[in-house]
């Protein structure tokens, strides 16, 4: 594991390598360098299987993490691999020319995420959220429990009574 | 219909069902508007039901042979499969799954209801026919349950469609629907479930709600 990460490091500039676990390391990448990497991880390396592709709201830096694992079954290695792209005009390379399964993944990341991939099939596409018109609901400013209670007839909850409080009444009324 | 209205509802409009040319077998050209040509565009009435002996037996008979509409939306689904099975054997109290909306009397909404699920299960609901009776499973149904301040999971069904019977429970076990349907039973026989004209005759409260929530409405306003 740790040649190939040296022989990485000598063509792509990455950076944060954490060994997670035995066999499973995890990179931060330039997006630009993205499809270079993984092409080559996947033609020269054994690097086959897409695992996971997915997004993490960083709000306060402003930034999108799109993390790819990709997994080489004949060396039994994982290897994450971390992009780190703006909030407003979110915008990402498709893979989907390298595994077929990977637009499924853009479609649910431009719906959830509202991050977009040019060119991948399909992915303006209603996945779960038919109808959509509000900001996508996985992004951190999405206030779901706001959103919850002025579309869905939210049922009044029973009257709870805090227990000190409730007794401080029954015991000293006057205070 | 006013124009705007009718060119927003087209956005949603799946290929086949916007207004377009057929040509016939004589080689002449067809306009066809799926939603008023190929569906029927009355609203339902009340059928009030009988009076007297008549009606009692009626819902005697109902009441005994309760078909459920095969349909799971969420985790309840899971508890149906070994309710028929010999342990608990529903068979016994009459209650036996179909495998169509058209030939069912009871529609089970099992545990919690997306906005996508909600919208085939409204058209599932129309396409039954009267009479017709929903069984709540799970506290998803009652009041959002665990996904209570989810962004797509309703919270109250009764805003939705008429529930006769909640079963409470997350989940219920199928003893817990058994009782559920035995309490069916006795609200059939006692002339209580009348859900399906409670639709009917507040169905306009109803779309209003339902047409809330479903932002893609591309399907007639009732479907027969």
């Amino acid at each position: 594991m740790n040649e190939l990460i040296d022989h990485i490091k000598a063509r792509f500039p990455i950076y944060d390598v954490i060994e997670s676990q035995p066999g499973q390391i995890f990179v931060s990448l330039e997006a630009s360098k993205l499809i270079p990497m993984i092409t080559s991880l996947k033609t020269n390396h054994g690097f086959t299987v897409l695992v996971i592709f997915t997004a993490v709201d960083w709000i306060e830096d402003d930034k999108f993490q799109i993390t790819y694992v990709l997994n080489n079954p004949k060396e039994k290695q994982d290897l994450g691999i971390r992009v780190f792209i703006h909030r407003d005009d979110a915008t990402m390379e498709s893979i989907h020319h390298l595994w077929k399964h990977a637009a499924t993944f853009q479609r649910e990341l431009k719906e959830m995420f509202g991050i977009d991939f040019p060119g991948s099939p399909g992915v303006d596409d209603p996945f779960l959220l038919e109808g959509w018109d509000n900001i996508p609901p996985m992004r951190r400013d999405f206030d779901t429990k706001k959103y919850s209670e002025e579309t869905y007839f939210p049922r009044p909850g029973r009257e709870t009574n805090d227990p000190a409080t409730f007794m401080k009444q029954m015991l000293y009324p006057d205070d | 219909m006013s124009e705007k209205k009718q060119t927003e509802q087209d956005k949603f409009l799946a290929p086949e069902n916007k207004k377009h040319t057929v040509i016939g077998p004589d080689g002449e050209e067809i306009q066809v508007d799926p939603l008023n040509d190929y569906f029927c565009t009355d609203l339902p009435k009340v059928e009030a039901p009988y009076k007297g002996v008549l009606e009692k037996f009626l819902n005697w008979a109902r009441a005994e042979s309760l078909w459920v509409l095969s349909y799971g939306t969420g985790c309840g689904s899971i508890e149906l499969p070994p309710l028929f099975s010999p342990r608990f054997d529903a068979y016994r109290f009459g209650v036996a799954m179909r495998p169509t909306p058209r030939q069912s009397g009871v529609l089970i909404i099992s545990g919690y209801l997306a906005v996508k699920t909600l919208k085939r299960v409204i058209r599932s609901y129309e396409q039954m026919q009267n009479p017709k009776y929903v069984i709540a499973l799970g506290s998803c149904t009652i009041n959002g349950g665990m996904y209570w301040d989810s962004y797509n999971t309703i919270n109250r069904l009764d805003h939705y469609l008429p529930v006769d019977v909640y079963i409470a429970g997350c989940m219920p076990r199928p003893e817990a629907i058994l009782a559920g349907f035995n309490k069916l039973k006795e609200r059939i026989k006692s002339g209580n479930a009348e859900g399906a004209n409670e639709y009917i005759e507040k169905l306009e409260w109803y779309k209003a709600n339902q047409k809330k929530i479903i932002k893609d409405w591309n399907m007639p306003t009732y479907n027969w």
